[in-house]
């Protein structure tokens, strides 16, 4: 079997304009939402309690939430967690609490709804601890970029490059933040954790593209560079699309299968896939080229001479 | 004609041969598990087995084994109320001399608990258990040990009659001056000389003199190393003092580690109420012992409301009654090296041994002070977060008590006892003025509860996400490349292999994001392969023979394949740095998963298909 029989021959330079635009209005509808709507963020990130509890029997998130605002937990967040008898249970950061004095009244509380109702999970995060984790989570995105532009700009031997990689590295994670932000999914750790992934993972797809040109540039040197990029990307796309599919299985069966506690994390594995994808294909080489990529930045060799010497 | 290096074969061989038997504890699985240690923490002898064994007989309790692994014996059985009853057994008869500890034990063949293989952990949330998150407060830490230079120096210039008008305290704060003792002298007192009074206390410090108009000053100040030093001893006694407590409890492989600059994290697999475990952890404490102000009244002060010059009441006794002790402190729980409850002459007492620094103060005090009392304060702290005009204040409460106060028959140094107790008092007194040696104090600042049931839900959905997931990857790699896909799958198989093996031996404890970390490797290894597979249908397309093709494939596809490795390398190093817990837990096997990938994509692939292709003289076609 073969997706991609004969050579693709799509137009990716020459349509850049388009896909551009594309993601300058999907990068401004993500930081609109960002800004005006913000993150749903977990406790892992705002300190706080959170809980989850099983119940015998299906119960109705609105009355396990008065039950609980009866029972003094007056801003209790109440959601149902992977099946209609689980529900997730969220109270804000409190003075002196700790899980020890939290849980017995949790537990009458749920118990006065559903006598064998139990609490399963109970997590206290202090707020400072959030605090902390959200300045290093920004500053372990900022350290990966960094690396990578250096990492690029070495082995590539332009920085060209490695701004178009960076540029189209970092379209991703904001479209992560954005859909999250749209729809209010819960954004913890493990997010985190996913959307560095994704960074790793779109970078992949632009480092194999990158490296086809590479080579392109190596033996055609007198071809046009929006040639060489289009060239390289037709030539890479049936990898590119095939490594996707399969990791999109992957990631669907984690999805689907992984329950409530790995939900966001797959969802941002996902989002980021498709992002990544779009991303190393359409933004990146076209970003390199409008910087002015030619044969020249990445084989800078002796060969100049005899280029200069031509009439 | 394609040929592979003879070495690489048997590297690739010997590779996975070692990772078969490093991963194969994995499959197993695991019994419900007691744990049976001794309190003194001597190793368990095996001729404790018999005892133990005909005992839980007698309470009809179906064990299937009883074994002693590394100095602690190990029962297993068939199911959790089995393992329930034992453990209430074992404790109501043996709870003098032992302390028990539900755990699991790999079901895995004796041999490969000798040979030393054993399943990978599992983390809390895969298993059930407590974990806290710890507050060092270094920075007090810091003042009590520079309060104890302060104090030094009082001493050394009153002993060499050398009159002072203030020592101070300079803490650095958010300011940039160091840490500094002033010692502010009057005119008639001679600097050098205080200089020299105060050198054999403050070795290895750097000692100024600056003039006043009202005299001159002494500064002591500390460089940043020996600040540094003494919040590293902080969290290191903080450390040990946490493990023994843990140790105490009787759990199963708990973790207790240090994080970052100064938080310490315990895990605790398998304990479930936490309150119970924070009451024995989280006695956060320190001690003083004091003189008693034998000269005043106590009861005069609480009917003035405050103390004479020199002394500080306390209302809060152990004994019901309120007493004044004096302000210099004598010993410090950080001084205390031990304190136990034993049986003397005289009756139960609590034997106690200090430091020689303590030492030397205490014989300095009993000396001067015979047939006064001497009271012992037990200082505890708790952080409390309020709510004052809608801002969170946090502010340390500190409870203060006199658990002690007896009279000094004799004189001593570092080694004495205290008597007149009862055996329950004489325990209880060992055990507060135990806690008490935990020097600085630390807070709760993270706690996550995860109750067994949860774990066992998540194990199954991970691993059930991992089979299905797999599975689908390896039809459609089977159907999309035929011959060729299935020795991807061959290869994605013994990645997972490795990948397991290399956990099993580095014993990083497995989190559910551990398990995603598994899901999404397999999903990437398949891209070296399809990058290699992809390049060679290109040759074939460009004319090639075969086995050219499958050469070139091969070497053109490894920079690509090396390039784009590396940069998901930086992202998981990156993460594998700054990540704690789970995200950790995630950042190790997206590493190690990147690492095993290059090495069965590149050399088990290559090894497997010059195996299949290479000594074929003429190949027409190739089924990819």
């Amino acid at each position: 079997m073969e997706f991609f029989h004969k050579q693709t021959n799509f137009p990716f330079m020459a349509t850049r304009k388009v896909w551009y635009t594309l993601s300058v209005i999907l990068m401004i509808g993500s930081v609109v939402s960002f800004a005006t709507r913000g993150l749903n963020l977990g406790i892992d990130f705002t300190g706080g309690i959170s809980a989850n509890a099983t119940f015998a029997q299906t119960v109705n998130v609105e009355t396990v939430r008065s039950g609980l605002v009866a029972a003094g937990f007056h801003e209790a967040q109440v959601q149902s967690f992977g099946s209609s008898r689980d529900l997730a249970i969220r109270l804000p950061p409190e003075p002196g609490q700790n899980a020890a004095s939290i849980r017995p009244k949790l537990e009458t509380a749920i118990q006065s709804i559903d006598k064998s109702a139990l609490v399963q999970q109970i997590d206290v995060v202090g707020p400072q601890v959030g605090n902390e984790l959200k300045t290093s989570a920004a500053w372990a995105l900022a350290f990966t970029l960094l690396l990578i532009f250096i990492y690029i700009a070495f082995r590539f031997h332009t920085w060209r490059l490695s701004l178009g990689a960076i540029l189209a590295v970092i379209h991703d994670p904001i479209l992560v933040l954005g859909i999250f932000s749209v729809t209010q999914t819960s954004f913890d750790l493990a997010v985190v954790a996913a959307i560095l992934a994704v960074i790793g993972y779109s970078l992949n797809d632009t480092v194999v593209v990158f490296d086809r040109i590479r080579e392109r540039l190596e033996t055609n040197r007198r071809l046009a560079p929006d040639i060489v990029l289009d060239q390289s990307i037709n030539q890479t796309l049936s990898r590119t699309i095939m490594t996707k599919v399969v990791t999109s299985i992957v990631v669907v069966a984690l999805l689907f299968l992984g329950g409530p506690v790995l939900r966001g994390f797959s969802e941002a594995l996902m989002i980021g896939i498709v992002a990544g994808t779009y991303s190393s294909i359409y933004i990146s080489s076209a970003i390199a080229l409008d910087c002015g990529l030619t044969a020249e930045h990445v084989f800078p060799s002796e060969k100049k001479a005899v280029l200069d010497s031509r009439p | 004609m394609l040929e592979y290096a003879r070495w690489k074969y048997i590297l690739v061989g010997a590779v996975l041969v070692l990772a078969f038997v490093f991963a194969l504890p994995n499959v197993f699985g695991e019994d419900a598990a007691l744990q049976v240690a001794r309190k003194d923490r001597a190793p368990v002898t095996a001729d404790a087995i018999p005892t133990v064994e005909s005992y839980l007989k007698e309470h009809g309790v179906a064990y299937q084994k009883a074994y002693i692994d590394s100095g602690r014996l190990m029962i297993r059985f068939p199911n959790v109320p089995e393992q329930l009853k034992a453990r209430d057994a074992v404790n109501e008869k043996f709870s003098d001399t032992y302390v028990t500890a539900l755990s699991f034990a790999s079901r895995a063949p004796e041999i490969f608990r000798r040979l030393g293989l054993r399943p990978m952990p599992l983390g809390l949330d895969l298993r059930g258990g407590l974990y806290l998150l710890y507050q060092v407060d270094v920075a007090g830490a810091v003042n009590q040990w520079l309060e104890g230079y302060a104090q030094d120096a009082r001493r050394s210039l009153a002993t060499a009659n050398i009159p002072f008008k203030d020592v101070t305290i300079v803490t650095a704060g958010s300011s940039e001056r160091p840490n500094a003792i002033r010692i502010v002298l009057p005119a008639e007192a001679d600097a050098n000389a205080a200089r020299t009074a105060l050198g054999s206390s403050f070795q290895g410090v750097q000692l100024s003199t600056e003039s006043l108009p009202s005299g001159s000053a002494v500064v002591a100040t500390f460089t940043n190393a020996q600040i540094k030093q003494r919040q590293d001893d902080a969290i290191q006694t903080n450390i040990t003092t946490l493990r023994n407590r843990v140790n105490e409890l009787g759990v199963s492989e708990p973790i207790v580690q240090r994080q970052g600059l100064d938080r310490i994290n315990v895990q605790l697999p398998g304990v479930q109420n936490s309150a119970e475990v924070k009451d024995i952890l989280g006695k956060v404490a320190t001690l003083e012992f004091r003189l008693e102000d034998m000269s005043n009244s106590a009861l005069e002060a609480v009917a003035s409301g405050h103390a004479p010059l020199g002394s500080k009441l306390y209302t809060h006794t152990r004994f019901g009654r309120p007493i004044l002790l004096k302000r210099e402190i004598i010993a410090t729980g950080d001084q205390l090296t031990s304190a136990t409850s034993t049986q003397t002459q005289e009756g139960p007492a609590v034997a106690i041994k200090l430091d020689s620094r303590a030492g030397d103060a205490m014989l300095k005090t009993t000396r001067a002070n015979l047939k006064k009392r001497m009271a012992v304060v037990l200082i505890e702290k708790r952080r409390e977060t309020t709510e004052v005009n809608g801002k969170k204040v946090t502010k340390d409460i500190t409870d203060e008590q006199v658990i002690n106060d007896a009279t000094i028959q004799g004189i001593f140094s570092n080694n004495f006892q205290i008597t007149g107790l009862s055996a329950g008092e004489a325990r209880e007194l060992a055990l507060l003025l135990r806690s008490g040696s935990l020097s600085t104090p630390i807070y709760v600042i993270e706690e996550r509860a995860v109750g067994p049931s949860v774990g066992k839900e998540n194990i199954d959905k991970g691993v059930n996400a991992l089979i299905i997931g797999m599975a689908g990857v390896f039809i459609f790699m089977a159907i999309y490349y035929r011959t060729f896909g299935l020795v991807a799958d061959a290869v994605l198989l013994a990645n997972v292999v490795l990948l397991a093996a290399l956990l099993s031996m580095m014993r990083a404890s497995l989190s559910l994001p551990g398990i995603a970390g598994i899901i999404l490797t397999v999903g990437m290894a398949v891209d070296a392969n399809v990058l290699i597979y992809e390049r060679i249908r290109e040759e074939i397309r460009k004319g090639v023979s075969p086995q050219a093709a499958i050469r070139a494939g091969f070497e053109k596809a490894f920079s690509a394949i090396a390039d784009s490795n590396v940069t998901t390398l930086i992202a998981g190093l990156v993460l594998w740095v700054f990540g704690t817990g789970p995200i950790r837990g995630f950042a190790v096997v997206l590493t190690l998963g990147i690492a095993t990938s290059l090495f069965t994509a590149l050399m088990g692939s290559r090894a497997l298909i010059t195996l299949m292709y290479g000594g074929k003289k003429k190949l027409a076609r190739l089924s990819i």
